[in-house]
């Protein structure tokens, strides 16, 4: 290229620290449509059930359910109850919060994982967590259970499930 | 074929720094006048200009392309910006590629930007809103998260260890050393990978590439203008790219899909049937070191679950039979994000001149491949350049 020295000029940590930070709070909330499919799914899990969606072109059973097949591209068939039970695909070990901070040194650090609900198609996987587990216990291909919070306490949210407990 | 070729001429890059005092405008414009005076061009020379840049949130700047668009030497021109994720820089040349290989342009300066050191208090933040808002954000996710899913799915199918895959880092960061940009240049080894902080097992800190600023740009031109700028025009001989489902966790993340399906389509342009023989020097994406190899196996380099032991045998060295990352990688040179892409094409664009100085890889390469990765690990693009 043109240049035997490239352009760019790195700040030193002791620059970046000095800089000077403009900080805006805009007040914006967004309340986002849970959505047909969606909307039913949380639904049932204020009801302690989870609920997944059928397509007859490609017999599959969709989790998290949705109205139309990206498959086939057609119109998903019947809503389906599945089991609270599963698999884990895969889980990580971590103490890293959404925002790249530490979580406390009291806190226990979070298991997420990808579990494969019973009674949906092979590899049908949620994200969730997992709990009541020694980190170092957990192994793929292990068997979960949801743990709900008490009727009373659910909102209709994907939190409404605590967390998958091995059972 | 109903398309033209497209042939790269000229290419620029500002050093990938962990902050840059240059705004990302001073950045574009760096790269993109290196570009052009590499190609002996002038901005009156270029039809129309395609800026590649990640998520607005980076730089908390709304519409990015458009404030990019005169350090991009976008003025009065036919402007545009694309993004998909980590997959951004390899497909800016494939966006180029789309205005000249059609007909209507002769000329095009492709540019890519990242600032990622403005969002505090880091830019992971920036990425909760690319989870699902109902069925996801609540758990609180982030990027590493994911990656770390899908490190351990990966790790598990083949059998492999945290220090099989630590290899890649230390052989990407030992590359760099010899990378004019590069930000992380470093002789580190696998146990340093292995003792240092974990950050979502399996994944650690030296598993991954740092947060960078950086520009990167190539001037790209349709075969008659080519031949009348240089006797070494690098071509653009396949483009392919696809994206896979955002339902990430409903397909099996040991194997990327949607970078095989993209693969596919550049290699059946490119007239090449064996990728593992074919391919003289590979630049897989690597933002993290498991991808490097998962990616190895979406691009066809080599058999499933195999890659590992590719890089523990020195083969993708780069003395060896496939060099992989010869730049030094995103572990290395550093990765901000939609420029890291461009800096692997721009590793081919030397390479295949033999002009990569002490990254040279012997026995005078004449093909290769460059792959980037991104959304909801999801999207594979990918570009074979040959000369």
């Amino acid at each position: 290229m043109s240049k035997e020295i490239l352009p760019g000029t790195p700040l030193s940590s002791e620059e970046f620290e000095k800089s000077i930070t403009i900080e805006e709070h805009p007040n914006l909330e967004y309340s986002w449509d849970d959505g047909i499919a969606i909307g039913r799914y949380l639904k049932e899990l204020k009801e302690g059930r989870i609920i997944a969606r059928t397509c007859c072109g490609c017999n599959r059973t969709m989790l998290p359910p949705r109205m139309f097949c990206e498959l086939c591209y057609r119109p998903t068939d019947e809503w389906a109850f599945v089991e609270d039970t599963g698999v884990v695909n895969t889980f990580c070990v971590t103490r890293v919060n959404w925002d790249a901070s530490r979580r406390g040194p009291d806190e226990p650090p979070l298991i997420p994982a990808v579990v494969e609900i019973d009674g949906a198609s092979k590899g049908m996987g949620i994200l969730h967590l997992l709990g009541e587990v020694d980190p170092k216990k957990v192994k793929i291909g292990m068997r979960v259970k949801a743990v709900w919070k008490p009727k009373a306490q659910r909102e209709g949210k994907i939190t409404d499930i605590k967390y998958f407990k091995p059972y | 074929m109903s398309y033209r070729k497209v042939a790269c001429v000229g290419a620029g890059i500002t050093k990938f720094v962990r902050r840059a005092k240059e705004t990302g405008r001073e950045l574009a414009w760096e790269a993109a006048k290196m570009a052009l005076d590499n190609a002996g061009m002038t901005l009156a020379d270029i039809d129309c200009v395609v800026i590649g840049t990640a998520p607005d949130a980076f730089d908390g700047v709304h519409m990015k392309g458009e404030y990019l668009a005169d350090g991009s030497g976008g003025f009065c021109k036919p402007v545009m910006r694309h993004f998909v994720g980590g997959g951004t820089g390899v497909f800016a040349p494939i966006h180029g590629w789309q205005h000249i290989a059609s007909g209507k342009f002769e000329t095009c300066l492709v540019v890519t930007e990242e600032k990622m050191s403005s969002c505090f208090p880091a830019p992971a933040g920036a990425f909760i809103t690319i989870f699902d808002h109902t069925t996801e954000q609540p758990l609180g996710p982030t990027l590493i998260w994911i990656f770390a899913l899908e490190m351990n799915r990966y790790m598990q199918r083949y059998g492999l260890t945290e220090a099989d895959i630590a290899k890649v880092s230390v052989q990407n960061k030992l590359n760099a050393i010899d990378h004019p940009a590069a930000q992380l240049g470093a002789k580190i080894t696998v146990k340093d990978v292995l003792e240092s902080e974990v950050l979502a097992w399996p994944v650690k800190r030296l598993d991954i590439s740092p947060a960078s600023d950086g520009a990167a740009a190539i001037v790209l031109t349709s075969e008659h203008k080519a031949r009348r700028i240089t006797d070494k025009p690098v071509w653009v001989s396949g483009v392919g790219w696809a994206l896979d489902t955002a339902y990430w966790a409903t397909r099996d993340l040991y194997y990327p899909q949607y970078v095989e399906k993209a693969a596919r389509m550049a290699y059946d342009m490119a007239g090449i049937r064996e990728p593992n023989k074919e391919i003289h020097i590979a630049e897989p994406y690597d933002p993290f070191d498991y991808k490097m190899l998962h990616h190895m196996e979406g691009l066809l380099l080599c058999k499933r679950g195999e890659a590992a032991k590719l890089v523990a045998d020195g083969v993708t060295a780069r003395n060896g039979r496939l060099p992989c990352c010869p730049s030094g990688g995103a572990l290395g040179v550093g990765n901000p994000i939609a420029a890291t892409g461009l800096m692997k094409i721009i590793e081919l664009f030397l390479q295949l001149r033999g002009e990569a100085g002490k990254r040279q890889v012997p026995g005078d390469p004449r093909i290769g491949v460059a792959q980037a990765w991104g959304d909801l690990m999801q999207v594979g693009t990918v570009v074979v350049m040959s000369r």
